[in-house]
Parts: structure tokens; C-alpha cells; sequence
């Protein structure tokens, strides 16, 4: 049965609280984290990027499990900052992990949700017999445009998942996708930020796909929401996902877990797949995980899971990498100033 | 550093990979292909190290070449690898934190571009063990 | 093998030197030790010059040929060599020029120096400066020269223990040193305020523990000691010459604040003169750094491992104390064109035991040393020098 053979998460130190943005610009936190429900967002260091956190994250997994990294042949890293647009952060990744040279690779963009789209391919091959393992890996230091919304939630951070058949933690039982050409957050080659629709990007972005693609996963698997102890979807602030599981009918202990955007920020690609990280991090056998994630452009991926025995089997070390929640503790804040520095918002002399 | 001068290096600037010498068991990084001590008589295979260290001595950076200005104050360091060899390496931490003696362990980070169009030297660091 | 002596020294003036070009100082400089040894050009046989990165300082390499073709030697077509060690260029062109003499090889010999710094930005300057050290894995991981000697003495702090006033004392003692040195880069003297407030360059190494970016060039001429009075009524003979090496990186050495390459050298040259410390009037080291002063003169002898602090504090290697170090100003006041500071030592000695210091003499001296390194201690010279 194909599934989650190991999993890892990275989240550099470094943060800046939405007041501290809102100084800035003259606008006001409290719109920010009572509207959004977010307070900090994660920054990266001067030396980090997209492929150092898909490393990193990677690393974590393998940490947890014994994989021979000559077996992983498929390595899949969704961003929406690749650190080119053409050399792909999959082969670093491949090279550091120690997978080279019999692998397949690609780099991913489908906004928010290219890291779960590497999950399905990496599980079309494993299940087709193909490839022993996948990693797949949403990775991002997300842009967001000085001053505007996105700014105060726009993070970076990533999780990695090696995908197999050979004594998952977690069975990869079903998933779907609802995918359309929907203009709601977008970034044209060489601009330096993503430009989005607004109020556009709620019902006929967001709600509509993951609406759209939850509905459709519990239909072909025949499940409701109470069926499932956690649920993850896309957070790209802390009101969507909450609306969207009341809508569909799930509660708030069951996103509990997976909720991370609060003191996190959303991630982009590596969003959904933090928040399953997260979820992880403390399941038990037995328990199911509904994972639904969301990419402007627009589509969601939809996932339904089942943690094995093997979570907490002798072939899994859970505490061998740190978790979400140990990544979040002992952040250490920066002003605006040395924000910018970090995320190279402040033009240098080329 | 131009292409191939940094490519070939990979193993060594990923993964830590060196060598040892299986006749007298010592450790070498970067990898060398003699043993200084057995010479010729020495059996060399490569060996990946485990990225932990101690920190011998250290210094902080305040002025920099110009590709790692951008990170100043930074924290230089020589460690001794578990293994045995010494290397020059930076050490992500607070400049007031750095002490000889602590124990470090290696992280993948950005250490150098070519510039803004050129190609990223990614390689190791090391961060405290906390 | 033959004795040797050096029959003429020049230098020109060490700084910023705008106006004048590579070919122009080394010129300069040649004349000087022509004219001091009153010896036309005709009677060179060879030459050595040491320089390390006229490539990237100018672009220019192949740099023995030019030096002998505008020393006006290039219808003569004398043998010229180029000898790079960093930045103990200077003291192996030096041995190199004494080694051809010795054999019998050839007779009358330049050893020159020539360093030109500022026709390149201080960014270029300072990255082809840590090619002395290893590129690879020492400048590539974010390592600077003066990062490097830090890192040489927050080891020595952390082993032996010393105070910040200690350390810049090396620099207040240089300054008045080159403030009676007239080729000196820097005229002034200057306080222990003064370097323990100047900018911190790597911790603890203060902009004022650094020597400068220097232009300049020396050449001394040497020649068997059977002939020097040909040429002047004060020869100089070579005691000692000594070289050795160690591991390019830092982090490769034995110990991190101890120059073994200095210990090996210096041990060389007294074997060699049949000579100990107390028999040295005075000492030229290689004071790069501040701490580099220190180092040396422990790793030479001349005080115990770790009391080269308090050695200098108390006054030991001042022009009045027990073993005057750097009466030149050493490469912090008297400046550091790379490739021509060995030579300059050497200069520096000459003149003392000619008795013709002026200002910084040191009364009565007869034997002085020269340390030379390169890097942070991979190569090292060393040489003795005599009254005859």
C-alpha cells in the first residue's frame, strides 16, 4: 500500500511580528491579527533559500528513518522561489541527500500547492512500481509586495515526505484534485512579487477548489468529514482554513494540529505540507488525516490517510528530528529594517 | 569560483564526504589521496563525516570580501571534526554566543553567488548544538 | 661554499604611491643599491626579485624578464627569477640570491622586492591578498587575512591569556619606530587609545593590529664576502639563511598560535651561525598582525611561549629594551608591499649594523636576524647577518 515511509520539516529562526510591519506601513496590527489571525511570520536567514530549506527538511526526514538514499529515484521540490528559473532545486537536493545519479527530477510551481502535487506524482510511480521511493518537498521563502497584504503573511519554511510502499507510517489511501484556470494570485516571470485579485481570491479562488476537490475525495472514497481525527487544509491565513472546514463540516479540534499559520505564516508550497508535518507530529496508529491544499492558479489536492503501527514501530524515530511545534520555539525577531536586508527588498549597487 | 572549480567539490561542500586511511585509521578533509603518515603503504577509501565538531578557535568577521559582506558580523571558526581533521567554517549563531569548546553540528546554507546572474555555492556551515 | 656579504642596499619610500608605477619603484629601488654599493649595472650577474601577485595586482606576470629589462639588463641577458611565498617573497628571493653566491654560481647578485597595491580597489586588493592562504577551503568558507590571524589569537588569549593593551602595544612601538624611519609609510607615533578605539576589523583585531596596503620595492646586492671591500668599506656578511614550510590552512597546523615553520627556521640559521638568541642585537619579524609579533618572537626564542605580551608591554622590545623587534616600524608602520618587505628587513639590518639608523640606531650592533612569512605561517625565512 503506498504511503508515507518518513517525513521532515524545516523552519528557519527568524521572525517579525505583524506590528512590527504594520509600524512601517501606518496600518493597523490588529486588522492584521484579528482579520487574518496572524501574529509573526518566519524569515529566512541571509544564507538560506528555497533549495536549503528542501534540504534541510529532506535531511530531517532521513533522519527519522533508515532509507537508503540510492533507492529514493524520484525527487520532486514545488516552490514558488526557486532559486532558478531554469536548473532545478531538485537536483541540489538529490546531490545533498546522496540520491544521484539514478533519480528522476523536476522542479514544481503551482503556487501554495506544487509541494502535494510532488506528493501524487511520487505516488503514481511508486504505485505503478516504477520507483521504490519518492521525495517530494514544497519549499518556499515566499514574496510578498512592501506594504501589501501578503507582507504580513508571506514566509518560509518547507517539509519533505519520502514516499514508498514498503511499511508506510501512513497510508496514502486515496487522493484527488479539482484544478481550473482561475486568475486569483499570480506572478508574471522576472517581477519580483506575486499580484493577486483581492476579495477575488476568496469564493472563486480559495473556497471553490478546496470546496471542489474535499468534496470530491469524500464522495469517491465514501467518507465525511467526521470520519477523520485531524484535518490539514491550505493556510495561507488562520480565517480561510477555519471557515472552510466549518463549511464542509469539520470541527476545530480536528484542524487543531495542522493549524500552524498563526506564529508561522503561510509557507506557500510548503504550507499544506507543514501543516501535515505538524499533524504528524503527534498521531497515533490508527488516526485518519484529510489533507486538502490549494494553489492559485487555481487547484487543490485533496488526500485521504491512515497512520500505521509503523509510527510508532521500531523502524520510525519520530524524536530523531525536531518537530513543527520545536521548529516554531525560540524564534528570534527582527525589525523591518533587517527584514528587508534578509528578503534582498533593499536595492544594493550591482 | 567558476564552474567545474566548484562542481567538482560537490561531495565535499554537500555531503562532508573525505577520506580515511583503513592502515593507521586516520581522517582526512578535505579528502586527500596519500596518507602523510603511512604513505604508500597506506589503504585509502572514502569516508562521509558526521558533521559534528567542537569548536577550536574563532573569530567575528566585521569586514568582509565583498561576497560575504551582506552577513557581517559573522562568526568564523576553525573546529575539529569528530573524526579528527580541523576546518575553516562559519558558525550560524549570535556572535556574543560563539565559545571554544562548544559542540557544533553541520546545516546546509547558501555560501557564496557569482553574482546576480551566476551560479549559488551552496554548501556546509555549522550551528550550536543546543 | 662560499661566505657572502651584502655590498649595497635601497629602498624607496613605502605608501600610496600614486604617481609612480610597478616598473617605476623597482627602478627606484635598484638604483638606490646600485649607487649604495657604487657599482654600475654591468656588474650584475643575476637577479631575483620577489613579488607576490603582480597578476592581480596589475596584471603583469613573467615579472623577472621585466625587472631585468627595465634594470636596463635586458641586452645582458642575464639570468632574472621571480619568487613568490606570499608574503615571504621578499626573504626567499633574499636566500635564493645568497644560495647563488655560496655555490659559487654566480658572483654579484640582486635580491629585490617590488610590491605595487593600490593600482586595484581594496575589494581586489584585499581577495588577492588570501590567496597567501588556502583559496579553497580557508577564503571560499568567508575567511580573511585578518580573520585568520584572529582566529591565531583568540587561540593564543584562550591558551595563554593576554590583554588588549598588551596586544596594541606592538602597534604604538612600531609607529615610534617608523616615526624615525624616513622611508616609512606612516611618520606618527600613536597611543594605546588610538588602536584600541580604531574599527574593529575581526574580533579582537582592531584596524591599527593590521598593517597597511603599501607600495614599495628593495633591493639589496650580494656578493662573496672575498670581494665585498671592492665595492664598500662596510660589508655585511650572511650568518645564516633559512627556509621552511608547513601546511597552507590554519585549521591544518599543529598548533594554531604557534608558527612551527618560525621554530623550524629559527632553529635552522642559529645551527647555521653557530649563534643563540642572546647573540642577536636585533630582530626584523614579520608583524602582519599584531598578534603575528607576538608570535614570532616566541616562536624565534626570544621569550617564553605566551609572555610576549607582557614582554613587550614592559618595554623588552623597544630601540632601549632587551631585543629591540621591528626598528624599522615593522610591516605595520613601515608599511607592506608584500614581495618587497623581506628585502626591506634586511635593509633595515644592514643599515643597523652599518651604524647609519640615524634616529633608531641601536649602539653597538652587530648581529641582527630577519623573519619573513608568508601566509599565516606556511612559509618562513630566516636569516642572520654580521658585522664582518
Amino acid at each position: 500500500m503506498v504511503g508515507i515511509i518518513t517525513y521532515g520539516a524545516y523552519i528557519p529562526r527568524y521572525r517579525i511580528k505583524v506590528e512590527e510591519i504594520t509600524r512601517v506601513w501606518g496600518a493597523n496590527a490588529s486588522d492584521i491579527t484579528g482579520g487574518l489571525g496572524v501574529f509573526e511570520k518566519s524569515v529566512p536567514d541571509l544564507d538560506e533559500d528555497a533549495a536549503t530549506i528542501a534540504v534541510e527538511a529532506a535531511r530531517n526526514a532521513l533522519k527519522r528513518r533508515n532509507v537508503d538514499p540510492a533507492k529514493i529515484q524520484a525527487v520532486y521540490v514545488g516552490s514558488e522561489s526557486h532559486p532558478y528559473a531554469v536548473k532545478p532545486t531538485a537536483c541540489t537536493v538529490g546531490e545533498a541527500i546522496g540520491a544521484t545519479p539514478v533519480m528522476t527530477a523536476a522542479d514544481y510551481e503551482f503556487a501554495c500547492k506544487a509541494g502535494t502535487a510532488g506528493i501524487q506524482t511520487c505516488m503514481g510511480l511508486v504505485k505503478s512500481g516504477m520507483i521504490p521511493y519518492g521525495l517530494a518537498i514544497g519549499a518556499d521563502v515566499s514574496q510578498g509586495a512592501p506594504s501589501d497584504a501578503l507582507e504580513y503573511t508571506a514566509a518560509a519554511g518547507g517539509a519533505a515526505y519520502v514516499i514508498g510502499n514498503d511499511n508506510p507510517i501512513a497510508t496514502l489511501n486515496h487522493t484527488c484534485s479539482f484544478t481550473t484556470d482561475t486568475p486569483d494570485f499570480w506572478r508574471r516571470e522576472g517581477q519580483s512579487y506575486p499580484r493577486h485579485g483581492g476579495r477575488f481570491t476568496g469564493d472563486p479562488g480559495y473556497f471553490k477548489h478546496v470546496k471542489g476537490a474535499s468534496n470530491l475525495l469524500m464522495k469517491e472514497v465514501g467518507t465525511a468529514p467526521k470520519d477523520y481525527t485531524y484535518a490539514v487544509f491550505h493556510q495561507p491565513n488562520a480565517k480561510f482554513p477555519q471557515k472552510v472546514a466549518r463549511d464542509l463540516g469539520f470541527k476545530s479540534e480536528q484542524i487543531k494540529p495542522g493549524l500552524v499559520v498563526p506564529h508561522l505564516g503561510n509557507t506557500y508550497s510548503g504550507a499544506s505540507p507543514i501543516g501535515l508535518a505538524a499533524t504528524l507530529d503527534i498521531a497515533k496508529p490508527g488516526d485518519r488525516i484529510f489533507v486538502c491544499s490549494f494553489g492559485s492558479g487555481a487547484g487543490s489536492d485533496a488526500f485521504d490517510i491512515t497512520v500505521t503501527d509503523a509510527i510508532t514501530g521500531k523502524d520510525f524515530n519520530r524524536g530523531a528530528a525536531p518537530s513543527v511545534q520545536q521548529l516554531l520555539a525560540n524564534p528570534i525577531y527582527l525589525d523591518y529594517a533587517r527584514y528587508a536586508k534578509h528578503k534582498g527588498k533593499i536595492v544594493m549597487q550591482s | 569560483m567558476t564552474v567545474a572549480r566548484f562542481w567538482r567539490h560537490l561531495p565535499q561542500r554537500y555531503n562532508m564526504v573525505g577520506t580515511k586511511c583503513e592502515t593507521c585509521g586516520r581522517h582526512f578533509f578535505p579528502p586527500r589521496s596519500l596518507c602523510p603518515d603511512c604513505r604508500r603503504a597506506g589503504k585509502i577509501v572514502p569516508h562521509k563525516f558526521t558533521g559534528s565538531g567542537t569548536v577550536v578557535t574563532y573569530t567575528v568577521i566585521h569586514t568582509a570580501a565583498e561576497q560575504y559582506s551582506m552577513l557581517t558580523p559573522y562568526v568564523l571558526a576553525i573546529i575539529k571534526l569528530d573524526e579528527g581533521p580541523q576546518i575553516t567554517t562559519q558558525i550560524v549563531c549570535d556572535p556574543s554566543a560563539i565559545k571554544i569548546g562548544m559542540r557544533v553540528k553541520s546545516v546546509f546554507r547558501k555560501i557564496a553567488t557569482d553574482g546576480e546572474s551566476g551560479i549559488i555555492h551552496y554548501g556546509t556551515k555549522f550551528v550550536p548544538v543546543e | 661554499m662560499r661566505d657572502v656579504a651584502v655590498i649595497g642596499i635601497g629602498c624607496t619610500k613605502f605608501g600610496e604611491k600614486w604617481e609612480s608605477s610597478f616598473r617605476d619603484i623597482f627602478v627606484q629601488a635598484g638604483a638606490l643599491a646600485l649607487e649604495d654599493a657604487q657599482m654600475s649595472g654591468e656588474q650584475i650577474d643575476a637577479m631575483y626579485v620577489g613579488n607576490m601577485s603582480a597578476g592581480r595586482f596589475i596584471g603583469q606576470e613573467h615579472i623577472g624578464a621585466l625587472i631585468a629589462d627595465y634594470a636596463g639588463m635586458a641586452s645582458r641577458h642575464i639570468p632574472s627569477t621571480r619568487v613568490e611565498a606570499a608574503c615571504a617573497s621578499g626573504g626567499l628571493a633574499f636566500r635564493q640570491a645568497v644560495i647563488a653566491v655560496a655555490s659559487g654560481m654566480e658572483d654579484i647578485v640582486v635580491a629585490a622586492g617590488v610590491e605595487k597595491m593600490t593600482d586595484v580597489g581594496s575589494d581586489e586588493s584585499t581577495d588577492t591578498l588570501t590567496g597567501a592562504a588556502d583559496r579553497e577551503w580557508e577564503g571560499f568558507m568567508g575567511a580573511t587575512f585578518p580573520g585568520l590571524y584572529a582566529m591565531i589569537a583568540n587561540d593564543y588569549i584562550h591558551k595563554y591569556g593576554l590583554t588588549r593593551e598588551q596586544l596594541a602595544q606592538v602597534a604604538v612601538k612600531n609607529h615610534y619606530n617608523g616615526a624615525r624611519n624616513p622611508i616609512a609609510q606612516f611618520q606618527s607615533e600613536i597611543t594605546l587609545d588610538t588602536v584600541m578605539k580604531s574599527t574593529m576589523v575581526a574580533e579582537p583585531l582592531r584596524l591599527f593590529d593590521c598593517s597597511p596596503v603599501t607600495d614599495g620595492a628593495a633591493a639589496v646586492i650580494v656578493a662573496p664576502l672575498d670581494r665585498a671591500k671592492e665595492f664598500t668599506d662596510t660589508p655585511i656578511k650572511v650568518l645564516a639563511t633559512a627556509q621552511a614550510s608547513d601546511s597552507i590552512a590554519l585549521h591544518d597546523r599543529r598548533d594554531i598560535s604557534t608558527l612551527d615553520a618560525t621554530v623550524a627556521a629559527g632553529q635552522r640559521a642559529f645551527k647555521m651561525a653557530h649563534l643563540t638568541q642572546k647573540d642577536i642585537d636585533m630582530v626584523e619579524v614579520h608583524d602582519c598582525f599584531s598578534i603575528a609579533e607576538l608570535c614570532a618572537i616566541e616562536d624565534l626564542g626570544f621569550c617564553k611561549k605566551g609572555e610576549a605580551g607582557k614582554f613587550t608591554a614592559d618595554g623588552e622590545t623597544a630601540l632601549g629594551g632587551k631585543i629591540p623587534v621591528n626598528t624599522s616600524g615593522g610591516l605595520k608602520a613601515c608599511g607592506h608591499p608584500v614581495g618587497a618587505t623581506g628585502i626591506k628587513q634586511v635593509c633595515e639590518i644592514v643599515q643597523q649594523l652599518r651604524g647609519t639608523a640615524g634616529k633608531r640606531q641601536i649602539d653597538g650592533a652587530k648581529i641582527g636576524m630577519t623573519h619573513n612569512v608568508g601566509g599565516t605561517g606556511a612559509t618562513v625565512a630566516v636569516h642572520i647577518l654580521g658585522r664582518v
